[in-house]
């Protein structure tokens, strides 16, 4: 039996009102199944999300962080999430450069209408962090 | 070929008189330069309008008091200079000052700006030890050479953007072996030829020695390639990020003196991010121990995601970190990482937007899922 069987990692997600957290909610009353590792926090666009809430996430011990919002093309506000790409991917950038764990950090586009995406990303990324384990932060003093 | 103005009187003498006649002619109402406090190599910038106190100016003075493009900014930010003003910077610091513009943060109206090929300057340190003044001789004789000395600070030794972006007028200074004779001027604009218009002197067409240069930009980048392997370690996972920061001080210099890092709400300043007995006791919790204050690493990447993608290498961070953490070399490091994925060069184009503030539809797709 693998040691990690018991271990549920915690998530941090931030998820847009107009789609992700309409897509988490769909996914709740559609009644499917995907683990209670995600701590969602609703922000009114992907691009709210200053990249410091996902640095400050990660070290102070979120297993994972995951960003969602609206499809490109179809944010609530036209553009924010082409925005959020950009930062997200500048910040992967800087993780890769430091060495740090840069797949603990995804960006997801998730619809109103995409319950069952929701549930899927959830589940799987969920499965990706029990097998990489504890973030290796939440045990240091020195931050 | 750039058209020139060349002044037989040494690059310093050369310069100050060139500026004196801008002041004396009426062409400019004042001059944004350095000037010596006292005689012992201190100095700060200042506005000059009568000519005689530009005697003791240092336009090219080896040492860098504040990123001049951040002093520029606060002086134009809430109007546009009323009066013409000409000022004599680095080339890190016309950057600077360009991508604070970007940020709506100044403006370049009414302003000339005259700067040199940058031969690096000195520490806070050694200018506080009266060292720089000493060691005055033996800088202009390696800039002369177009040598790299290895007191210079660090991000200096390793900068290859020595040469401006944006000037109107670029005084020819690296590896040019007769600068204690002759003032070279190029004038790179309708604006810098302005200036130099009637000024006493010879007019000829000209260009920088580019062989001579790109030697002195291949010395810079083996002094780059060297401080980055050194550094890569150093910075290498959550042990390396704490072995290095561990011992800030979370006095927050770097950014204060950071011409990018420019907000005047800043989160790290804000009582919000204080921790609170509370906030301790979850963090105790998880941890069993916390430094006290903590988050150094997080103020560092922090500040290390907000400026990286504009980080003009400048070297003010790590001149004013009490602490010697190394920090220009990594923000240069990281900077130069992401800049290249935006291909992006901070502070070469005033016209080019900031990679932040744009975007395109088709892109990044590997950062998706």
């Amino acid at each position: 039996m693998n040691k990690n069987d018991d271990y549920l990692p915690k998530i941090i997600a931030f998820l847009c009102n107009w789609c992700s957290y309409a897509g988490a909610d769909l996914a709740g009353t559609s009644r499917l199944k995907y683990p209670p590792s995600i701590l969602p926090i609703r922000v009114m666009c992907s691009s709210r999300v200053d990249p410091l809430f996902v640095i400050k996430a990660y070290l102070n011990g979120a297993d994972g962080v995951i960003v969602a919002g609206c499809h490109p093309g179809d944010c609530h506000y036209e553009k924010g999430n082409y925005y959020t790409r950009r930062r997200f991917a500048l910040l992967k950038k800087i993780f890769e450069d430091l060495d740090l764990e840069q797949d603990r950090l995804m960006l997801s586009w998730i619809s109103a209408s995409e319950g069952p995406k929701y549930a899927k990303v959830a589940t799987e990324f969920t499965e990706k962090i029990k097998e990489k384990g504890k973030n290796p932060a939440k045990s240091k003093i020195f931050l | 070929m750039t058209k020139a103005l060349i002044i037989n009187k040494g690059v310093e003498q050369g310069i100050i008189e060139f500026l004196k006649y801008l002041l004396d002619s009426g062409k400019v109402k004042a001059v944004f330069t350095l000037k010596k406090i006292n005689k012992n190599g201190a100095v700060a910038f200042s506005l000059i309008s009568k000519s005689e106190d530009l005697d003791d100016s240092v336009p090219f003075y080896p040492l860098m008091p504040v990123n001049a493009g951040y002093l520029l900014s606060r002086f134009t930010m809430k109007e546009a200079a009323t009066e013409p003003v000409v000022a004599v910077l680095k080339p890190c610091e016309i950057r600077a000052f360009v991508e604070l513009i970007k940020r709506e943060q100044g403006s370049l109206e009414n302003l000339f700006i005259i700067s040199s090929t940058c031969g690096g300057v000195y520490t806070h340190k050694m200018s506080a030890d009266g060292l720089v003044e000493k060691n005055l001789t033996k800088y202009w004789d390696a800039v002369k050479k177009g040598e790299i000395l290895d007191d210079l600070r660090p991000t200096c030794r390793s900068c290859e953007e020595f040469q401006p972006y944006n000037a109107d007028i670029t005084v020819d200074i690296v590896g040019k072996n007769d600068l204690d004779k002759q003032c070279t001027m190029l004038l790179n604009t309708e604006k810098g030829e302005g200036l130099a218009k009637d000024m006493k002197g010879k007019l000829a067409e000209k260009n920088l020695d580019a062989k001579k240069l790109d030697n002195f930009r291949a010395k810079r980048e083996k002094e780059k390639k060297k401080l980055f392997d050194e550094i890569e370690p150093k910075i290498k996972g959550l042990d390396g990020l704490i072995d290095t920061f561990g011992k800030c001080i979370s006095c927050h210099a770097c950014g204060k003196v950071c011409p990018i890092c420019y907000c005047t709400l800043c989160e790290f300043e804000s009582p919000d991010s204080e921790y609170k007995p509370s906030n301790y006791e979850t963090e105790l919790n998880k941890r069993g121990a916390l430094r006290v204050p903590p988050g150094t690493v997080y103020y560092q990447l922090g500040r290390l995601d907000h400026i990286a993608i504009s980080c003009v290498g400048c070297g003010a961070c790590e001149d004013a970190c009490p602490a010697d953490i190394p920090v220009s070399i990594i923000f240069k490091k990281i900077g130069e990482s992401v800049q290249k994925m935006f291909d992006y060069i901070p502070g070469k184009n005033l016209e080019e937007e900031l990679p932040l503030s744009t975007f395109k539809k088709e892109e990044l797709s590997e950062v998706e899922e």
